[in-house]
């Protein structure tokens, strides 16, 4: 069970329309619907509502002035960091001054959406426009600031380092310099953005549902914003269109406003975010410049790397300097480098503000690396692979200390793996070494081909801690629950393989709820490659609790010793004589002394029934009533997986067209609960990859106006763009987790963009500085 | 993304769709796959005070092939007439238009009055050199498809005034046609796309060569290449008059110099695929004969 490929038991739901998203809910609520600011930079000089007074069915407009106490204050810093020393958050709506495109400024609450919009488009907001920075370079000009009060534009300045890399570079054999771009891009699930909120004004509660990462976070930052005691607070994830990193960020403007709204009008209120809200006021990601500088020997092996990185955090930083660190630390990479020093810039500009989108920082950084020693293999005339391979950690060296913090604050060690096996895979599945004749084939024939190859280390599995609650009812169902939510990630399957296999019981009697502050109260939230690894680890820690009991109850019942039970099918029997058994559905009924029966199988439970000592308490000291396990797992540092991905791609000599051939993925996230759950994360991984190699790319222009927002214009791969994906798998257990697993939900889309590069490189013969790259931009590299 | 508000009119005869057309004036907007225009009113880039709804009419659920052509009406379906129109030209360019779900509801008459410079349908029509039939309620008229595109996203239809079919002429015995254009994804908009159409006479001689550019300009660029190709050997030339003649805009997703080079490239392999199939011996494809059209 654990291992297998079983099918996603929650896609005959999913797949056939019974999904309950966001925007299924709340059909009689009002509708939220905001008047965004135009204007990349300005400062708001009036804002006349007067004509939207006229709108039939609008209940209520409101500006900054409106709120009240700490729902007008700024929202949270969600990660401070002592690097981040010029941190700024957004008020929930514009306080004087706007700093991007989409920023809110005026919520309209009507009794419809379209309503809504009717009066939004009639309130007339004045601005008196300043001056805007948009670009890395142009921010790190400091010409003009994105606050007045940020010199230089910069809101953190951080530096890793380990050894002394300017002294290795400048004492090194071979030195080579560059300099890489990588553009924006964005999460952009399917299901954007979403809040409806419920106010009982007889019980002061207050129930939200909002298409969020985190529910148990968002409940603390509501219940702080309007003053509520979190028990007063519910919030529940329901089904969720995909995240990718962008609902992690909380609590969004709307999540403050729509629940403060709903509680002042005593009605419900949902506001669910269109396409085009989604471009502009949610949060994109990636974009960096970076300036290498690398010492190597004549094997290629690198004694120092120098990276400056310049990073485009957007108008705020909510979520910290979190893709910043990531990119500096997880930049080496299955690596052991001579000495490393990275120098982070992190920029403010007058653009959307920038949060992790899968990958988190890692795709920038191994571009980095990967590009690094595909240079060092040209300068030094050797193959790519053999480059990496003599830079290498050895199976023999784990745990390995980079020497580096990481995104935990805790020590970059890495755990386990074998990256050795792994570039051999990953060479022997793409065929690196026949792609000579490969190649000469082609080029008789007039086309142009090239491979390419990259690898990298992802850091999963980060803390503090997830929790699982675990509960057999009298009829046998298993329910579990844990805090993290899903954005369709099948969660639902893996953790009932996990259940199942802890108890031995058959996965159709497990059922599973995530996200759901009712059931389970306290989280972390869905990110970093961690659900698996943080939920899957505590729910196995809570079966096994629940299985202890249950041996305990069912060892009286069988007058037999706990130690010779076992469970299987959902039955307690005595190892060695099946005869003597008892359903574990019978031992939930004896977990839980009855007074009144309710049905026949409760009346086993009863006191008149149970044939327990009539001088002890029913309930023993210590024991609680009920079939029930919860437990946490809280790692000591994060785990580490790994991969090697490698292409052969086209490109046309006339079109300048790019295709890719062949995509080829070893994967190693330690042991494997679920592969084709693993593989489908992988394909879908890979795709975003693509996506942002060879086609999404966000185009502000110098106003601060973003001139692709909509999916006419941004250009999201159809099913029709990405390849067919040949995948391989590598286990090194995790030794930090009882499972030995590892993340797995972010590594396809990581290298994708260096493997692209790398291959484009190969078959152009020029280099490859910066992506994503369109037929357009290659055809103007030929020229040049 | 929710539109503004507008009337809605489902007249169910032309007669009705006319009125409500005539009544409206410049206040009213077609609907009739809605593939275009239903993002721009969610978009609330277009705010018509009344919609005409015409597919009810069916009357305009046309599909007809006459002597010299094929008359398309205003609520054929894209993925209608790529089956069913016997018009290789159109077959070969319908299979470019976005993807299957639109094909299914998007009309050609719609696309034609949509009028998009990067569409393949007006290329195709001006290439061909066929027209529109317009009615309204002080009559119908004929606008051929060279005054028919006035400009980008700008037909030459009057407020009051209903496309109700279009007529794209078949091609002569010995002649051939090809389409190609490339566009970043499959089924977005063109960056540059070519429609190719090459006649012979009896000795295989190229009689007419003309081609219907889309993307690379205001409207669709009918260039008549007829010169270059009697000149056997002459495709260079042909592709640097193209190229010439060609007035792309760059935007984000090309510039100006790549749609250019690409318009080339496309003319180049349309022109001599139409070339290789007219001289191609074998039944005529191409004649169309009289009738509905089996489906």
């Amino acid at each position: 069970m654990f291992g297998e490929p079983i099918v996603r038991v929650e896609d005959p739901r999913l797949l056939t329309g019974q999904g309950r998203y966001l925007d299924d809910l709340g059909r009689g609520a009002l509708a939220a619907a905001f008047v965004r600011s135009p204007y990349a930079h300005a400062r708001i000089t009036g804002i006349d509502v007067d004509g939207a007074l006229d709108v039939d069915g609008l209940v209520a407009v409101y500006t900054w002035e409106d709120l009240p106490g700490r729902v007008g204050e700024p929202l949270p810093l969600l990660i401070p960091h002592p690097a981040l020393t010029h941190g700024r958050t957004a008020y929930p709506l514009a306080r004087d001054v706007v700093r991007h495109v989409g920023e809110p400024v005026v919520m309209v609450v009507a009794r419809d959406r379209y309503l809504a919009e009717d009066a939004a488009g009639r309130i007339q907001v004045t601005y008196q426009p300043l001056p805007v920075v948009v670009g890395i370079e142009k921010s790190a000009s400091a010409e003009y600031l994105v606050h007045d009060d940020v010199p230089g534009n910069v809101g953190a300045f951080l530096v890793q380092e380990v050894g002394d890399a300017p002294a290795a570079i400048d004492a090194a054999p071979h030195v080579l310099e560059f300099r890489l771009d990588i553009e924006r891009s964005a999460s952009m699930p399917l299901e954007g953005r979403g809040v409806y909120a419920r106010w009982d004004a007889d019980d002061e509660s207050l129930r939200v549902y909002s298409s969020t990462q985190t529910s148990t976070s968002v409940r603390m930052a509501i219940a702080a914003k309007l003053g509520l005691p979190p028990a007063k607070v519910e919030v529940i994830a329901p089904d969720v269109g995909g995240g990718f990193g962008v609902k992690i960020v909380h609590p969004w403007p709307e999540e403050v406003l729509v629940p403060w709204a709903a509680r002042l009008l005593n009605q419900e209120v949902k506001w669910a975010e269109d396409r085009r809200e989604h471009f502009v006021s949610s949060a994109h990601e990636r974009g960096q410049v970076q300036f290498v500088r690398v010492g190597f020997d004549d094997e290629g092996r690198v004694l120092g790397l120098d990276v400056k990185i310049l990073h485009d955090h957007g108008a705020y930083t909510p979520y910290g300097i979190i893709i910043p660190i990531i990119t500096s630390t997880q930049l080496l990479g299955p690596y052991k480098l001579g000495a490393y020093r990275a120098e982070v810039t992190s920029l403010y500009t007058n653009t959307l503000i920038v949060t992790p989108y899968r990958g988190a920082g890692r795709p920038q950084g191994v571009f980095c690396m990967e590009r690094t020693m595909d240079r060092i293999a040209a300068h030094l005339h050797l193959d790519r692979i053999d480059v990496r391979a003599a830079n290498l950690i050895q199976p023999d060296e784990f745990p390995y200390d980079q020497g580096l913090i990481f995104q935990d604050g805790r020590p970059l060690i890495y755990d386990s793996g074998d990256y050795p096996a792994l570039l051999r895979k990953a060479r022997d599945l793409i065929g690196w070494d026949s792609f000579g004749s490969l190649r000469a084939v082609a080029t008789a024939e007039g086309r142009r081909i090239g491979i390419g190859f990259a690898c990298y280390v992802e850091g999963t599995g980060v803390g503090p801690y997830e929790g699982g609650h675990v509960e057999v009812d009298s009829s046998g169902r298993v329910h579990v629950s844990t805090g993290l939510t899903s954005q369709g990630q099948g969660h639902q399957t893996v953790f009932a393989q996990i259940a199942a296999a802890e108890l031995g019981v058959p996965i159709s009697d497990v059922q599973v709820t995530t996200g759901d502050t009712r059931r389970f109260g306290y989280a972390v939230g869905t990110f970093a490659s961690r659900a698996a690894v943080m939920s899957g680890n505590a729910i196995a820690l809570a079966c096994r609790r629940l299985k202890e009991k249950a041996l305990r109850i069912a060892a009286e019942a069988l007058e037999a010793d706990p130690r010779d039970l076992e469970i299987a099918d959902g039955q307690v029997y005595v190892r060695g004589n099946p005869s003597a058994s008892i359903p574990l559905r019978t031992v939930a009924v004896l977990s839980n002394p009855l007074r009144y029966a309710f049905d026949e199988e409760a009346q086993r439970a009863t006191q008149f029934a149970t044939g327990s000592s009539p001088d002890e308490p029913p309930i023993a000291p210590g024991e609680e009533p009920g079939l029930e396990g919860k437990d946490y797992y809280s790692p000591v540092r994060s785990t580490f997986a790994a991969g090697a991905h490698a292409a052969i791609v086209e490109t046309d000599p006339d079109t300048a067209e790019i295709r890719i051939l062949r995509y080829a993925v070893v994967h190693d996230c330690g042991r494997l609960i679920n592969p084709r759950i693993v593989e489908g994360q992988i394909h879908g991984g890979v795709a975003q990859g693509i996506a942002g190699a060879l086609y999404e790319k966000m185009e502000y222009d110098s106003d601060g106006q973003l001139l692709n927002a909509s999916f006419m214009d941004f250009l999201m791969p159809y099913a029709t763009e990405i390849p067919r994906i040949e995948i391989d798998h590598l286990e090194t257990p995790s030794p930090l987790n009882p499972l030995g697993i590892k993340g797995a939900g972010e590594a396809g889309v990581i290298p994708v963009s260096a493997v692209i590069a790398s291959a484009i490189e190969d078959a152009e013969g020029f280099e490859i500085s910066a992506m994503p790259i369109s037929p357009d931009d290659l055809f103007r590299l030929r020229r040049h | 993304m929710k539109p503004p508000p507008f009337d809605y009119h489902a007249p169910r005869t032309l007669g009705e769709a006319l009125d409500a057309l005539a009544e409206a004036g410049g206040d009213g907007k077609v609907l009739a796959g809605g593939q275009s225009l239903i993002p721009l009113l969610n978009m609330r880039l277009a705010a018509p005070g009344q919609l005409i709804d015409i597919n009810r009419v069916a009357a305009l659920d046309t599909l007809v092939r006459e002597p010299g052509g094929i008359r398309v009406g205003a609520l054929a379906r894209h993925s209608r007439v790529e089956r069913s129109s016997g018009h290789p030209l159109l077959r070969q360019a319908l299979r470019h238009v976005a993807h299957p779900a639109i094909r299914n509801r998007g009309t050609v008459v719609g696309s034609l009055a949509h009028a998009d410079p990067a569409a393949e349908l007006p290329a195709v029509l001006a290439v061909l050199g066929g027209w529109v039939e317009v009615a309204s309620v002080s009559g119908t008229r004929t606008i051929p498809a060279a005054s028919f595109f006035a400009g980008p996203l700008e037909s030459a239809l009057l407020p009051g005034e209903l496309a109700v079919s279009a007529f794209f002429p078949s091609l002569p015995p010995r002649s051939g046609s090809a389409f190609a254009e490339l566009a970043r994804r499959h089924g977005d908009y063109a960056l540059a796309g070519v429609a190719a159409v090459v006649e012979l006479d009896a000795s295989g001689a190229v009689t007419s060569a003309r081609i219907g550019c889309l993307g690379v300009a205001a409207t669709p660029l009918v260039l008549d290449l007829t010169p270059y190709l009697m000149a056997s050997g002459a495709f260079a030339d042909a592709v640097a008059y193209v190229r010439e003649r060609a007035e792309p805009d760059g935007d984000i997703h090309a510039s100006a110099g790549y749609r250019r080079h690409l318009l080339g490239l496309l003319a180049a392999r349309t022109l001599s695929e139409a070339h290789a199939t007219a001289s191609s011996p074998g039944p005529s494809a191409h004649r169309i004969t009289g009738g509905t059209t089996d489906e």
